[in-house]
């Protein structure tokens, strides 16, 4: 049972990795019907940029861990944030009126050459986190321990996805991203300045993505150029099971595979672990096309 | 139609120029024609899927893998000739098709290419795990013989530079031959309009699924192909990169257009070697160029355009 809880505990933990990630896939899928196949790239800067900061400027030395980490998170996804608008405004603008999987293409050129800008800049072997920024305590509770960095991993990915749900939810500009997802043409009528909701969705999105990054150094200690991919396809396969363009279905979806791998490489086997997820993918999509959350939207007839 | 007849020329010169090309290049850029020749070979098969059935298929690598596996475990348990077990392969990943898009077929684009980018995965895994005990794990299958035609042995790369465009050009020909039939007007009018296709009494889910049978069956042969040049396979020549990488050329070349697709072949599997001086940054060389050539040419290199029938006024009132 402990062995179970602790497996539960870490697929949680990654689950909210996923989840951050997925954020990223779904909101520019829900204005702009696009997979973004460079947002895995976004999350592997993120991941990179935490590193020199924490590195070479020493961070959590002079601020201590709790404020260091908050400031190397604020600037981590300020920097991932401007790239990601930056990207939106170089390789998807262009391509908004074109044919979808044209945009998917750049995307994915757009990814290959992130993934290519990192391995130059850093080299292509692995880097491995300064492993003193976190003390190495746990939390016990009833016999099973959780670590620090795990927790601190269930706080950020919690409080990043309340903020943004409220954000969504409850502000003028959350309503706006909303009414553009459902009906891009008929919001622009209303008077919602559709650019702009599409630059937000930039900005947030590897925003997210970025902190992910930065959680996943934190959380294994090493980092390496390509996880981008593996990170990216899982969390957009987090997007589809809650239901893409859906933003609870992303945080819904993120925390179901997290689990289900974690809990599938404990109980059924370590090879299989990466099979396990998609299976449960397809079924589900078997049984509920739209995913989880997803909603039926009417064929045009 | 004076233009149709220069294309056609056009064309045909240019497969000449390909025919004799082994004569004056050295055994490496031969080599490089063959890895252009299989993806061509590919991405024609994808085609049938992506550009005319317009189903979004990112794990094309799967029936790639299917085919080689099929014909490499024939041909080294069964001692059956590496050519005969080309319609093997071909049955067997066209099967391997219609099995996994039955049930998924139905799917939304994007939910359909994950469907299929976790197929391909899930194919991979498994064969890196040994499944059945027939894959031979993560180092493959190896000692898979040479291919021989009427009793002569195909080894150099110039004798696997004609097998292979030999091959691309029987299927250049079928597959205009089938984008003339009646099956690819079906297609063609399901993929721009499914609800109208269904209206004008086109089986959709019968059309949609027959367009990954074949292209299936197409990729299983040029797996027999790719293990009868290569004599081992292993789980990495099947990677989910080599999916996306068969999807760029289709997207990129012009989705539906046979001469785009493969224009779009030489660019992203022969550019890359042209810029083998540029070393590490080659790949990155590659995906700036990708993003510029989908700016500038939105809809593909050599994009599809609506045919024209002749004797259409006929039909008009």
């Amino acid at each position: 049972m402990e062995e179970f809880f602790q497996q539960l505990t870490n697929g949680l933990a990654v689950g909210c990795i996923y989840a951050l990630i997925a954020l990223g896939y779904t909101m520019v899928y829900g204005v702009l019907k696009l997979i973004n196949f460079a947002h895995g790239d976004l999350f592997t800067l993120g991941a990179y940029l935490g590193l020199t900061l924490l590195t070479s400027l020493g961070l959590s030395g002079r601020l201590g861990p709790l404020l260091g980490l908050l400031l190397l998170a604020v600037l981590v996804m300020g920097f991932v944030a401007l790239t990601g608008a930056l990207l939106e405004r170089a390789a998807y603008r262009p391509l908004r009126q074109s044919p979808r999987l044209s945009a998917v293409v750049s995307a994915l050129g757009a990814s290959i050459f992130l993934q290519n800008t990192i391995m130059l800049i850093y080299g292509a072997r692995i880097h491995v986190y300064p492993q003193d920024i976190l003390p190495k305590v746990a939390l016990e509770i009833g016999g099973v321990s959780i670590p620090l960095v795990r927790i601190l991993v269930f706080v950020v990915s919690l409080l990043l996805m309340g903020a943004l749900f409220l954000f969504i939810q409850r502000t003028r500009l959350g309503t706006a991203i909303r009414a553009a997802a459902i009906d891009q043409a008929a919001a622009r009528l209303m008077g919602i300045n559709v650019d702009q909701v599409i630059l937000i969705v930039f900005l947030i999105g590897p925003g997210l993505g970025g902190v992910a990054g930065l959680l996943v150094g934190l959380y294994y200690g090493q980092v390496n150029f390509t996880m981008g991919w593996v990170y990216g396809l899982k969390a957009f396969t987090a997007a589809i099971l809650g239901g893409i363009g859906n933003i609870p279905g992303a945080m819904v979806g993120g925390l179901i595979l997290g689990v289900i791998e974690a809990l599938g490489a404990a109980y059924i086997s370590v090879a299989w672990k990466d099979a396990i997820a998609f299976l449960v993918l397809i079924v589900i999509l078997i049984v509920r096309p739209t995913g989880i959350l997803g909603e039926r939207v009417a064929d045009k007839v | 139609m004076i233009d149709a007849k220069y294309k056609m020329g056009g064309f045909i010169a240019l497969a000449m120029l390909l025919a004799v090309s082994p004569l004056f290049l050295n055994a490496y850029w031969v080599d490089v024609l063959n890895s252009v020749g299989l993806y061509a070979l590919l991405a024609l098969s994808l085609n049938v899927i992506l550009g005319d059935a317009g189903l979004y298929n990112m794990g094309h690598a799967a029936f790639f893998a299917v085919g080689a596996y099929t014909a490499a475990y024939l041909n080294t348990q069964f001692g059956v000739p590496i050519l005969w077990a080309l319609p093997i392969s071909g049955i067997s990943a066209g099967l391997f098709g219609v099995v996994l898009a039955r049930p998924v077929i139905h799917l939304r684009g994007d939910y359909l290419l994950i469907v299929t980018v976790g197929v391909g995965e899930i194919i991979r895994i498994a064969l890196i795990n040994n499944v059945f005990g027939v894959t031979g794990g993560p180092n493959g299958i190896f000692g898979i013989a040479r291919p021989e035609l009427f009793g002569f042995r195909i080894r150099r790369p110039q004798e696997f530079f004609y097998l292979i465009w030999g091959f691309v050009a029987v299927t250049v020909f079928l597959f205009a031959r089938l984008k003339n039939s009646r099956f690819g007007r079906a297609l063609d009018c399901l993929r721009e309009d499914p609800v109208a296709a269904e209206g004008s009494g086109i089986n959709t889910g019968r059309y949609q699924l027959l367009a990954f049978m074949v292209g299936a069956a197409w990729a299983g042969m040029a797996g027999c192909l790719y293990a009868s040049k290569m004599t081992i396979i292993s789980p990495e020549s099947f990677s989910f990169w080599e999916s996306v990488l068969i999807f760029i050329i289709v997207i990129l070349g012009g989705a539906g257009n046979i001469a785009g697709v493969i224009l779009g072949t030489f660019l992203i599997i022969g550019l890359p070697e042209l810029f083998r001086g540029f070393a590490s940054a080659r790949m990155w060389f590659f995906g700036l160029a990708m993003m510029i050539m989908m700016i500038f040419r939105t809809e593909g290199i050599l994009p599809h355009r609506p045919r024209i029938f002749k004797n259409l006024d006929r039909l008009l009132p």
